[in-house]
């Protein structure tokens, strides 16, 4: 790990401007020279591999007391960015009304993780590829930026199939983020000068020609708070792995439906595990809009979700996989008594 | 609860525990003192100075001198000369490391020392009372839950936090909330059954 400077502000004005100081609006916040630290699980892991190399860390832990709230006044949910996984998971009320929340952090990593890693640092984990967490892959555009990419001729079986660009094939590795994406959450940044909400869905960039920005947050931001509109008990996260647990996804699928008298009002669907982001599939949501549900519309629903899927050498099984996931989560959600 | 002051006495009677603590101090007067407190905004000026950090160990105050890139587990192995807690992966992914932080199970592999200087922390270390063992330590003993032993510590301070969390209800969920501590030697089904032999008294233990 290569030495940096530490400092610990107390308030999040204080946080914002060190994290802005020698912040360069042309450099990935990713890359940025300055990083914020919370739970570290990520960070830590990173600078020890030499993948990222910051020169001062903010440890921004001790706005916890402001930042980690959890808030379900007004039939609506706010995390606070540094609620810890563990907490958000084990919350009763977020069992109830946001299943598909508690799920996504119940399912991933281990309780000691959950204990440490933030939701705000959750979102923005980065990916689990080999080729950009060993740094003796020269080409990696992620790391360095047109130096090309190893995974594509490479060990791809956990690569993305979604959203993937002749530059970058590496997975969003997170569970909780296809929540947000399937609730329609908005997120709440702070920055040196304003705050600003945006749609959760628009905080991760596809790889496109730039992998290397991963994030549309600006250098020196943070996120606050994370919002969802409204209860959703009729959700769920269904998560297939390696392993039965503390593992990363395979495939995934965040489901949130609202059916009434049988009939489906609404449904949003997040696919994990194989996307290069957390992956709307708007196409397969609409399907089941107005419809009732059953097990032919299931299928149809699943062949949508991957209707322009990619599989390269060794990951097409992901598409197979995938489509019964969905169909799965699908029955899962629909079956929930509420 | 033990003393303290004998804790912090004891310790240094442990072979181990000497050999690391004794190269740690030979240390300390050769090291310029680095400017700042860390719990300040402040910056240390020079990075390759090593900084002040005071640890509530096992009940124990114990200051250091360290390098601002050290991990808790590291300061605890080679500057607290407490060796109980492993390093396995390093990176987060085998749990061997597993300590207690303000009374959560946390990996000290990825967690800096200076982040936490305010914090009580448990290590495998501070379980047992003299030569009483903790129950779960007694469990892991009475169920042959261990071969080579080098995930033990991290087994045993997991466990009872998933005590403690209320995850030891069942075999199932004993296993779900075991599996951020990775077993090589694959003792899982005696682990499990550790876990539930020590799980009333671990509870009692929470109550009382």
């Amino acid at each position: 790990m290569r030495p940096f400077a530490y400092s610990r502000p107390t308030d999040a004005n204080s946080a914002v401007q060190a994290l802005s100081a020698a912040a360069s609006a042309n450099s990935p916040v990713a890359d940025a020279a300055i990083q914020a630290l919370a739970g570290g699980t990520t960070l830590l892991d990173l600078m020890k591999l030499d993948v990222m190399r910051p020169s001062a860390l903010v440890d921004i832990n001790p706005l916890s007391d402001v930042w980690s709230a959890v808030n379900l006044d007004g039939g609506n949910l706010k995390l606070g960015a540094l609620a810890r996984m563990s907490d958000v998971a084990a919350h009763a009320d977020i069992q109830k009304n946001y299943p598909v929340v508690a799920d996504a952090l119940k399912l991933a990593a281990s309780p000691q993780i959950r204990n440490m890693a933030s939701l705000g640092g959750n979102v923005l984990q980065r990916t689990r590829c080999t080729y950009f967490r060993d740094v003796s892959y020269e080409n990696c555009n992620k790391r360095n930026p047109g130096s090309g990419c190893a995974a594509m001729d490479g060990f791809n079986r956990t690569h993305a199939v979604l959203g993937t660009s002749g530059q970058c094939i590496a997975t969003y590795p997170g569970d909780f983020a296809q929540a947000l994406i399937a609730l329609n959450a908005t997120v709440e940044i702070i920055g040196k000068s304003s705050a600003r909400t945006v749609s959760f869905a628009e905080l991760h960039r596809a790889p496109g020609n730039s992998p290397q920005i991963e994030t549309t947050l600006m250098p020196g931001e943070l996120i606050s708070s994370f919002s969802i509109q409204g209860r959703w008990p009729r959700s769920t996260y269904f998560k297939v792995r390696d392993r039965q647990s503390y593992e990363f996804a395979l495939s995934s699928a965040a489901i949130a439906l609202e059916v009434q008298d049988g009939t489906i009002r609404d449904a949003r669907i997040a696919l994990g595990g194989v996307a290069t982001v957390p992956w709307r599939a708007r196409k397969a949501e609409g399907l089941l809009k107005g419809e009732k549900f059953d097990d032919a519309l299931a299928s149809q629903v699943a062949e949508a979700a991957f209707e322009d899927a990619v599989g390269s050498k060794h990951n097409a099984f992901k598409i197979a996989l995938g489509k019964r996931v969905v169909a799965r989560a699908l029955h899962q959600a629909a079956a929930m008594e509420i | 609860m033990t003393d303290p002051e004998d804790r912090a006495l004891t310790w240094s009677f442990n072979r181990r525990a000497f050999i690391g603590g004794a190269a740690g101090t030979v240390a300390l007067p050769l090291v310029a003192k680095a400017a700042g407190d860390a719990n300040t905004a402040a910056v240390a000026a020079d990075l390759s100075l090593p900084v002040d950090v005071t640890l509530q160990i096992n009940g124990a105050t114990r200051p250091l001198n360290i390098d601002i890139r050290t991990t808790l587990l590291d300061a605890l192995r080679e500057h607290a000369g407490l060796t109980g807690s492993k390093k396995g992966c390093d990176h987060g992914q085998c749990g061997a490391c597993t300590v207690m932080v303000d009374g959560r199970r946390v990996l000290s592999c990825l967690t800096l020392a200076l982040t936490v200087q305010d914090q009580p922390i448990t290590t495998i270390e501070g379980l047992s009372q003299g030569d009483q063992l903790h129950p779960m330590q007694q469990a892991f003993i009475d169920q042959d839950a261990f071969q080579c032993g080098y995930c033990t510590p991290g087994q045993i301070i997991s466990a009872i936090a998933c005590v403690k969390e209320g995850h030891a209800t069942t075999d199932g969920d004993i296993r779900e909330f075991m599996s951020g501590n990775i077993c090589r030697c694959a003792a899982y089904p005696n682990i499990v059954a550790a876990v539930k032999q020590a799980a009333p008294a671990v509870s009692d233990e929470q109550k009382g």
